[in-house]
């Protein structure tokens, strides 16, 4: 669905992608690692066109968005959601506004409908009754949550995490890897992470791809990308230490 | 030598390129404006957030400035025995000049600083990345409300600005100052043209269109810091009230 071919960019001068080439799965959660500062959130960025590639193609379904703007990359930006490092709610409205704000703003839906669809999706990430809160008001963990159900609440084909429990306690950090799961194998999107949270992300992912030097250097399954003998990347990934795979994964 | 010019250069072609910039936001700006869904309840609440929360500070700077003008006026006319000519001095001074100016520097200073700060924090708290994601365009969910809020509600608050400054030179000059009633108003009645207060309309409309145009354009590109938002608001508010008498100067010119 998404693949990125050849993509070069460099911020401020500096060469940040140097050629990525990336398949992401259909379907499934891919987490993206690398170093701080390597470009993991860039590279995010590129596939929903919010940065554009100085070399290189992106393409999401058979669109090659790279050049798009206007009309006709909005028409694309409808498959996705994403949630923000910060979560990025509005904060001069409520958490029920943010989650409705798609709704009304996008499909221009109004009334009864909103409601109701709104409390659902809050009742999913646990914020039922919390709808009357302003994010000011919420803490970091609470507040990712109302970004996730922000990002579910239009059932899009495709959600990006942008370093989704950056900020959180460890039990936090888990009951938001725990959720993102549950909403993925409910739903079905196709998943895109960012995250830093090794070994956890391979108890959670599917995929696993690291970014090094503006590359990928490797993108495998969960229990494949742990069994790598490249040693820069068992450095990398020891240093969290393993985690036990589910059945279905190991092996 | 060859650095100063290599800087010189530099600095030049910045300048040009932040121009070309800001020209083209303006224009993205109107382009998203006329384009569907036109969302009337976020051009009300900027128009109530510049226009009417505005009128308070508007309506206590027009009245001391009126005040002012009468004080200043009164002793200068009456050297010459021309009292009877205040009403037609107030007006003129504040249909003119004072009325379009004073009041958009304050609405830079009161509505144009929040306009860039609060665009600011949704761009370092990527909140208008947010609305990208969303597939709604930030010039016309963001940008393109302000606009329209700042071509129609300086106007008003000028409208407003004229009527309480000559009021307030009415109340220094005839109720303090022992000014004839009738020559006050009669006065202004005699030398108020229409091309003078057409003059006024041309320039607030001008002026309210320079403090949401730089001050959005401030806020959209603000750098990711506490620091860079700071400088924005700063910069806004400057380039903003330093565009304001400058344009002042050209209408002037063209409408004398």
């Amino acid at each position: 669905m998404i693949r990125l071919v050849g993509v070069e960019k460099k911020l401020g001068g500096q060469p940040v992608l140097q050629g990525v080439d990336l398949s992401i799965p259909v379907g499934k959660l891919t987490t993206i690692i690398g170093r701080s500062g390597e470009g993991k959130s860039v590279l995010l960025k590129h596939m929903i066109g919010l940065l554009q590639p100085d070399r290189g193609e992106v393409w999401v379904g058979d669109v090659e968005i790279s050049r798009l703007s206007g009309t006709r990359l909005n028409d694309v930006r409808k498959r996705f959601a994403m949630l923000f490092q910060g979560a990025a709610l509005f904060d001069s409205l409520s958490v029920f506004e943010n989650v409705a704000f798609p709704l009304r703003e996008k499909l221009r839906m109004k009334g009864p409908g909103v409601t109701k669809r709104v409390e659902e999706k809050l009742g999913e990430v646990g914020l039922a009754g919390m709808g009357h809160k302003f994010p000011a008001e919420l803490s970091g963990g609470m507040r990712k949550r109302a970004g996730l159900a922000r990002a579910l609440v239009m059932e899009p084909e495709i959600i990006l995490f942008d370093e989704p429990t950056t900020g959180l306690d460890p039990l936090m950090a888990k009951s938001i890897h725990d959720l993102i799961v549950t909403m993925q194998q409910r739903f079905g999107f196709t998943a895109i992470m960012v995250s830093h949270e090794i070994p956890e992300i391979f108890g959670i992912s599917d995929w696993v791809a690291m970014l090094r030097k503006g590359k990928i250097a490797l993108m495998a399954t969960a229990a494949e990308f742990q069994r790598t003998t490249d040693p820069e990347i068992q450095e990398f990934i020891s240093v969290g230490g393993t985690v036990a795979l589910p059945g279905s994964l190991a092996g | 030598m060859t650095n100063v010019i290599e800087q010189l250069g530099q600095w030049a072609v910045g300048r040009v390129r932040e121009m070309g910039r800001m020209l083209l936001f303006l224009l993205s700006a109107f382009a998203w404006l006329v384009r569907p869904p036109f969302r009337f309840h976020q051009f009300m609440k900027q128009l109530h957030f510049i226009g009417y929360k505005s009128v308070f500070v508007v309506v206590l700077t027009a009245g001391f400035t009126g005040m002012v003008l009468a004080l200043q006026g009164y002793y200068s006319l009456r050297k010459f025995g021309s009292e009877g000519l205040l009403g037609s001095a107030v007006a003129l001074s504040m249909i003119r000049e004072l009325g379009p100016v004073l009041a958009a520097l304050m609405v830079t200073a009161r509505a144009g600083s929040a306009m860039t700060a609060e665009i600011g924090i949704m761009r370092i708290t990527e909140q208008i990345d947010a609305l990208d994601t969303m597939a709604i365009n930030p010039m016309q969910y963001l940008v393109a409300p302000k606009l329209v809020g700042g071509l129609i509600g300086v106007p008003l608050l000028v409208a407003l600005f004229d009527v309480v400054g000559i009021y307030g030179g009415s109340l220094v000059g005839v109720d303090l100052l022992g000014v004839s009633e009738g020559a006050y108003w009669n006065s202004m009645e005699s030398a108020v043209e229409w091309k003078d207060v057409y003059g006024g309309i041309l320039k607030s409309v001008s002026f309210g269109l320079i403090v949401s145009w730089v001050c959005c354009y401030k806020g959209f590109y603000t750098r990711q810091s506490a620091e860079g938002l700071g400088r924005a608001t700063t910069e806004a508010v400057v380039l903003s009230s330093v565009l304001i008498l400058v344009c002042d100067y050209f209408l002037t010119s063209v409408l004398l």
